[in-house]
């Protein structure tokens, strides 16, 4: 289902590229090539996953129906969706955190059944340890790792530096703002040095100018430690900031509905012209998906809830 | 200042009272005694060291009977909240048993410990355990999903998980029935010690009554009020203040 429907964005007519579709220039960063790996086996792979709970009154409720998704190594992918979609669902099954109904989900070709620190989530509401301070939060993957102290230390100066937060490191996280916190919950993630970085919703709470130097941040992340990355939003034009790919999901039951490369030179901007021709086209993708959510969330009174938890 | 003001002004104020009406002899001094006779009680007691080993041995034994009490409280509420089964059918028992007072648990403990410390213990542990249990059961349901889930998802499970991450997430909201906890346990243990004739600060006042000395009687009350609230509103509160500090739901002071 998601090669038949790949296809590549339009050429911009005003400035064509070489071979009319939107290619990376000679003035790019250096990043991973992710066409050098399409052979190679997919980081992750979602194998016909199916998720279904039992709802408040008893009925059965399809959240995802039939996913089937490869991620390539150091690909940056974004699933964007509306909300109650299951977007987030998704990832916490790649996490291990909740088991699907159905299908098989293989990170380096082998199954998925549990939390694993090769996988490290980056939640919404990130879920810092309020009880420890910044850097014992950096270094509590690797505490669980049995990493040894001096080692630990080590990292949690590396990523406290990689992420602008080393003169923080004895603050406790209700000390820092928004942006400051999100940047702890990654390099909380990446200081255990997962292969796949799976992050939901991360940048939604904040003020453009804080969301646009993290994207800016997290692009060289990215490029410096060649990290796979599955990134969840609802805002496409970030999608298509950040994403080598971009996959759409339907609303209600979650599926894939059609999956766009973006092939724009990085690094992109938010209000770049070409991001915003991409997005649009995505969104209109996407309004019928909204517009169906919309009309479940008046419907019904209240917003569609995708709780995996509940099916236990 | 103007705390410590306000303190001098109300409690000078309740000594005038009463000894202005101790001085009026409305009631015979056996009756009603004088400040300054439980002053000379209290002064006495503790020359003589009689209030010091009670003291000594009450806070011993009320020590080791919290300590007992939380942590098999902690296990059992850590049970009862991660077993629907035990949930609906253990904690409807634990809510009956809170209300059985503990001194109820006496003519039980005395059958099977006979005359002893143990019997003190075991009154003293089934008057703080279920208050603790039912902290930790709260305070487990209370505490954001979030951090279990973070927790496990970098690579913590089994009793890590639990040291690490559910422990010191449900903190704050166990602490408070923590101190519960210790308030019951303090009861229990004055009042199984009223009926044992075994040094500790409830013997030493009975044994005032028992010596119609009316001064030991308010002295000693006057001692388990203050070590009640030394526990309670000094040290219980420092870490209910500091865990909030930490968390980050009061402002620094």
């Amino acid at each position: 289902m998601t090669a038949a429907n790949a296809q590549p964005l339009p050429s911009d007519h005003r400035s064509p590229r070489p071979n009319g579709r939107w290619k990376s220039g000679s003035n790019t960063l250096v990043l991973p090539d992710r066409h050098a790996h399409e052979n190679v086996t997919p980081k992750v792979s979602l194998e016909g996953i199916s998720l279904s709970y039992k709802a408040s009154d008893g009925s059965r409720f399809l959240a995802l129906d039939h996913i089937d998704l490869n991620v390539q190594p150091g690909e940056f992918l974004c699933i964007v969706g509306p909300s109650g979609c299951g977007k987030s669902t998704l990832l916490h099954l790649i996490a291990g955190l909740h088991h699907q109904s159905a299908g098989t989900v293989l990170v380096d070709g082998h199954t998925v059944d549990g939390p694993g620190t090769d996988r490290i989530l980056i939640f919404q509401e990130l879920g810092l340890f309020p009880w420890l301070k910044v850097g014992e939060n950096v270094e509590f993957g690797m505490k669980m790792k049995n990493v040894p102290k001096a080692e630990r230390q080590e990292r949690v100066e590396h990523y406290l530096r990689l992420v602008h937060l080393a003169q923080f490191k004895n603050s406790y996280t209700h000390q820092l703002s928004g942006g400051m916190r999100q940047r702890v919950a990654l390099a909380r993630a990446l200081a255990t040095e997962p292969d796949v970085l799976l992050m939901d919703e991360p940048f939604a709470a904040l003020d453009a100018q804080t969301r646009d130097l993290l994207h800016d941040e997290l692009e060289r992340i990215w490029a410096e430690t060649g990290r796979t990355i599955i990134f969840v939003t609802h805002n496409v034009r970030e999608a298509i900031r950040l994403g080598d790919r971009v996959v759409l999901l339907t609303f209600r039951p979650g599926r894939l509905k059609r999956e766009f490369p973006v092939e724009l030179p990085r690094p992109r901007h938010l209000e770049d012209v070409d991001v915003a021709r991409a997005a649009r086209e995505i969104l209109d993708e996407l309004r019928g998906e909204i517009n169906r959510s919309l009309e479940a969330e008046y419907r019904d009174g209240v917003k569609p809830r995708v709780d995996p938890e509940a099916q236990q | 200042m103007k705390r410590i003001l306000r303190y001098v002004i109300f409690y000078g104020a309740l000594l005038g009272i009463w000894a202005i009406l101790a001085k009026l002899k409305l009631w015979p001094p056996y009756l009603f005694p004088t400040p300054w006779g439980v002053g000379e009680s209290l002064y006495a007691g503790f020359s003589d060291h009689s209030y010091w080993i009670a003291i000594m041995v009450s806070m011993q034994r009320v020590l080791i009977g919290y300590a007992v009490s939380v942590m098999l409280g902690m296990i059992l509420g850590l049970g009862v909240s991660s077993s629907k089964f035990l949930e609906e059918t253990m904690g409807g028992l634990l809510v009956s048993l809170q209300s059985l007072p503990s001194i109820c648990w006496w003519p039980l403990a005395l059958l099977w410990f006979g005359l002893s410390q143990n019997a003190i213990l075991f009154v003293v542990i089934m008057g703080s355990l279920l208050s603790v249990t039912m902290a930790m059961e709260d305070g487990r349901k209370q505490m954001p999903k979030i951090f279990g889930m973070a927790g496990r998802n970098l690579g913590a499970r089994g009793f890590r998980l639990f040291w690490h991450v559910l422990l010191p997430a449900s903190l704050p909201f166990i602490v408070s029935g923590l101190k519960q906890g210790w308030a019951f346990a303090w009861r229990s243990l004055i009042t199984a010690e009223m009926l044992y004739m075994s040094l500790g600060l409830g013997q030493v006042l009975m044994m005032g009554r028992d010596l119609s000395d009316m001064n030991q009687v308010i002295a000693v009350m006057l001692l388990i009020i203050a070590l009640g609230y030394i526990v309670d509103g000094l040290i219980f509160k420092t870490i209910e203040r500091r865990l909030q500090h930490k968390w980050g739901l009061v402002p620094a002071t």
